[in-house]
């Protein structure tokens, strides 16, 4: 009888302890690798160490949309806080998925005190949407594949005699057709203008048939350093951190290609149905998209933060020497002849295009 | 009707006096009861985890809630209109009111997502005047037009109006490969856009060959584990059964580190100098690859059944026929051979479903020409464009085509003739 009791106490102790924890944690989605270790140090660590709670991470993101919407149709959203493209969120926050976010309410201002709504990047943040960075999707190539030096702009990508080898490019319409028409003679600042028409699109669809035998997909943002490195493909596109990391980390022999690099950014959503934590989402939220964090996650990984008063504390990678600043695709030089990705093209268009853009590649 | 008079008549009694028939009734009963009781966690199991699925996948396919739902009014406004102009003042005006109470809920979104399926461009029209309409007054019709001009596209109103109804058709239709005009015509798609009918048909080849190869492959080797001595069948037995028993991602990734252009096969092959390192053979993320790699993975299930009845069939009944003056060919041809078909049959249908279905293995090392209908299928139920009710669709014609496949290989060969293993 004394053991049961034993038992059944400390049975409840563990269920009383496990309903405290439960309490004290945060589920949080994103993206995995080198991207969720930056936030693991910059954001997660010193939070858990100031406030205590625990934060399980998820690398779900890739799927983040058709997850949010399955959580929330089925009334049992299990995720807090989720790492989301801008484009995305738009469409989830339109459809009612996310909780519509006060920016200067909800946010730190910066150290000067400039509300945050002033100091976020312009037209970065969204109604449902708290940008973290700006991130590069670039053309890369491998040096060693062109000792005579490799391709400089965009339309030597496209040039199969004088840069010949695989190129390895993402398995997505977006972006790719941007290049497409680009390279095709198309002004950057027309280029969302020529898309939206059908003529545009089969443009930027015949601009590509030129050189779909020389092309290679990818899907995870792991795989182009992972494919030049193999030499399964000499030019890839990439998110530039990820070539940064290769670069550093592992010494390859990488280089980008700043010529039309896409500028996007990426951020924090909170799903609909989890009003009893709220308190503590916004919590972290405030913590986490404070001038100081955004700059820190900066010395992790090269993506640029996107408050406008984290850029002057940008500083090494990691502690060793290396400048971040001409890693970043916010840097002046980076940004000579970058091109905005433009969200509300995608979020009307991006149906249409995907299933076209899937058949194109199939076909 | 004569025995149970007879029953009437004279009853047999059992030992406690109750008529026997009545006591046999009962016995079995509870006999079904227990029997019932066994299987019925397995029942109430793939009732919970295979029946009610598929049953609302088949219902996602084809339901059709949004406009309904989150523009009611305007629904209900349309029925009245005969879709040749521009509609009267009562539908913009339930649209306004409808846009109202969906922007306070948060649901218009979703009304507008499923219009802009069909007309890029409408979901952020649909946006931009829901987000103005409060500060209007009636008349609405000119407010509209005013705002967009768009508003005055009759095929807007016609799709509008088609999408009124909760169960649609378009999901299948575009499944195939059609569309289905806002006036409700029927026709093929634009050519740039059809690709499911043409991943159904490769889907169904390739799966046909490879079936056709593990045949090749799997005869022989069973012939061979079937005539031998124990100890070496034994050997080769465990030879085949071993992949079996890796991990099947393990086996999909080797194949990639022997395929791919700096792997093993092309690496030696520039090494004895019989391909130069520029001409490096393109054996994987193509069709070849995934040919070779579902070959490789599904052999098994042809080498098993293959062998299970070629060990049941008599050596003599060879000996018999070419002792009768049979060429061997012809003995085993009209011998020989007739007797493995159970074997065969079952083989073929096992890898030949198993294939149709088939994902990890297409996705891993298919490239864009090697992937399978099931890869689209995955395609639609993740990322941004997550089309769940069209993966639902595709989903269900595989499924009826599996279904086709059984029934016709029940008609030709008979499933109660196939032999497993």
């Amino acid at each position: 009888m004394k053991r049961v009791l034993i038992l059944t106490g400390s049975v409840a102790a563990i269920a009383l302890g496990g309903a405290v924890a439960q309490d004290q944690q945060l589920t949080i989605v994103s993206w995995g690798g080198a991207y969720s270790n930056s936030q693991i140090k910059a954001y997660h660590e010193p939070y858990t160490e100031k406030t205590g709670v625990k934060i399980v991470n998820e690398d779900k993101s890739a799927n983040a949309l058709a997850g949010i919407r399955a959580q929330v149709e089925a009334d049992n959203v299990t995720w807090d806080i989720v790492d989301m493209l801008q484009a995305d969120a738009q469409r989830a926050c339109d459809e009612g998925l996310l909780e519509i976010i006060d920016h200067d309410e909800w946010l730190a201002p910066a150290p000067d005190g400039t509300p945050a709504s002033e100091d976020f990047i312009e037209g970065q943040l969204g109604d449902c949407y708290v940008p973290q960075i700006l991130y590069a999707t670039m053309f890369a190539y491998n040096t060693e594949a062109f000792p005579d030096g490799g391709p400089q702009t965009i339309g030597d990508i496209w040039d199969v005699e004088k840069f010949p080898g695989t190129r390895a490019l993402q398995q997505i319409p977006q972006k790719n057709l941007e290049w497409a028409l680009i390279a095709d003679g198309v002004p950057d600042e027309e280029v969302y203008e020529v898309l939206a028409t059908p003529e545009g699109q089969d443009r930027a669809f015949a601009k590509l048939d030129e050189i779909k035998d020389h092309v290679i997909w990818w899907s995870e943002g792991a795989q182009p350093p992972q494919m030049l490195a193999d030499k399964e493909a000499v030019i890839a596109t990439a998110y530039n951190g990820r070539i940064f990391n290769a670069q550093v980390n592992e010494d390859q022999p990488f280089e980008i290609i700043w010529d039309r690099q896409m500028l996007e950014s990426d951020g924090w959503v909170v799903p609909v149905g989890n009003e009893d934590k709220m308190e503590l989402i916004r919590d972290y939220l405030y913590f986490a998209t404070d001038t100081q964090r955004l700059a820190d996650q900066a010395k992790y990984i090269s993506y640029g933060p996107a408050r406008a008063s984290s850029a002057p504390l940008v500083g090494t990678f990691e502690d060793t020497d290396i400048d971040m600043k001409p890693h970043m695709p916010t840097n002046p030089e980076n940004l000579e002849t970058a091109v905005t990705f433009d969200v509300q093209f995608w979020t009307d268009y991006g149906d249409a295009l995907e299933e076209r853009f899937n058949a194109w590649v199939a076909g | 009707m004569a025995s149970t008079d007879g029953a009437i008549k004279e009853p047999i009694l059992a030992a406690d006096g109750t008529p026997l028939k009545q006591a046999l009734r009962r016995s079995q009963a509870r006999e079904r009861r227990a029997a019932f009781l066994l299987v019925a966690p397995l029942l109430l199991f793939i009732l919970i985890v295979f029946a009610v699925p598929i049953a609302s996948m088949i219902w996602r396919s084809v339901y059709n809630p949004e406009v309904r739902n989150f523009l009611p009014q305007t629904a209900a406004a349309l029925q009245e209109w005969d879709g040749e102009d521009v509609p009267p003042e009562p539908v913009f005006q339930a649209m306004a009111a409808d846009m109202i109470v969906g922007v306070e809920k948060r649901t218009i979104g979703r009304a507008a997502a499923r219009i802009n399926r069909e007309i890029p461009g409408a979901r952020s029209r649909m946006m931009r005047t829901a987000r103005e309409v409060d500060e209007w007054s009636a008349p609405y019709r000119e407010k509209f037009l005013e705002a967009d001009e768009r508003w005055s596209d009759l095929d807007f109103w016609r799709l509008l109006k088609r999408e009124t109804r909760l169960v649609t058709p378009a999901y299948y239709l575009l499944a195939l490969d059609y569309e289905y005009t806002a006036d409700g015509e029927i026709r093929p798609r634009p050519e740039v856009y059809r690709i499911y009918k043409a991943l159904f048909w490769r889907t169904a080849w390739m799966s046909m060959l490879i079936t056709g190869i593990c045949i090749l492959l799997a005869y022989p080797i069973s012939y061979l584990m079937a005539t031998q001595p124990a100890r070496v069948a034994n050997l080769l037995l465990i030879l085949v059964l071993l992949p079996f028993w890796t991990s099947l991602l393990v086996r999909t990734s080797a194949w990639i580190v022997l395929l791919q252009q700096q792997g093993v096969i092309n690496e030696l092959l520039v090494a004895l100098d019989i391909i130069d390192s520029r001409g490096r053979l393109r054996m994987i993320y193509n069709r070849t690859g995934t040919i070779i790699a579902m070959t490789h993975i599904l052999l098994p299930f042809m080498v098993l059944p293959l062998y299970s009845v070629m060990k049941t069939i008599p050596p003599s009944y060879l000996r018999a026929a070419k002792s009768l003056g049979a060429h061997p060919f012809r003995a085993w041809w009209r011998v020989y051979f007739p007797l493995t078909i159970p074997g065969l049959a079952a083989g073929c249908i096992l890898v030949f479903i198993l294939a149709i279905g088939y994902y990890i293995t297409p996705a891993l090392v298919g490239g864009d020409s090697g992937i399978f209908i099931s890869n689209l299928i995955a395609q639609n139920m993740q990322g941004s464009s997550a089309q769940l009710k069209l993966a639902a669709a595709l989903a269900t014609i595989l499924l009826v085509a599996v279904l086709v496949v059984y029934w016709v290989f029940n008609k030709l060969v008979g499933v109660d003739k196939l032999k497993f293993g």
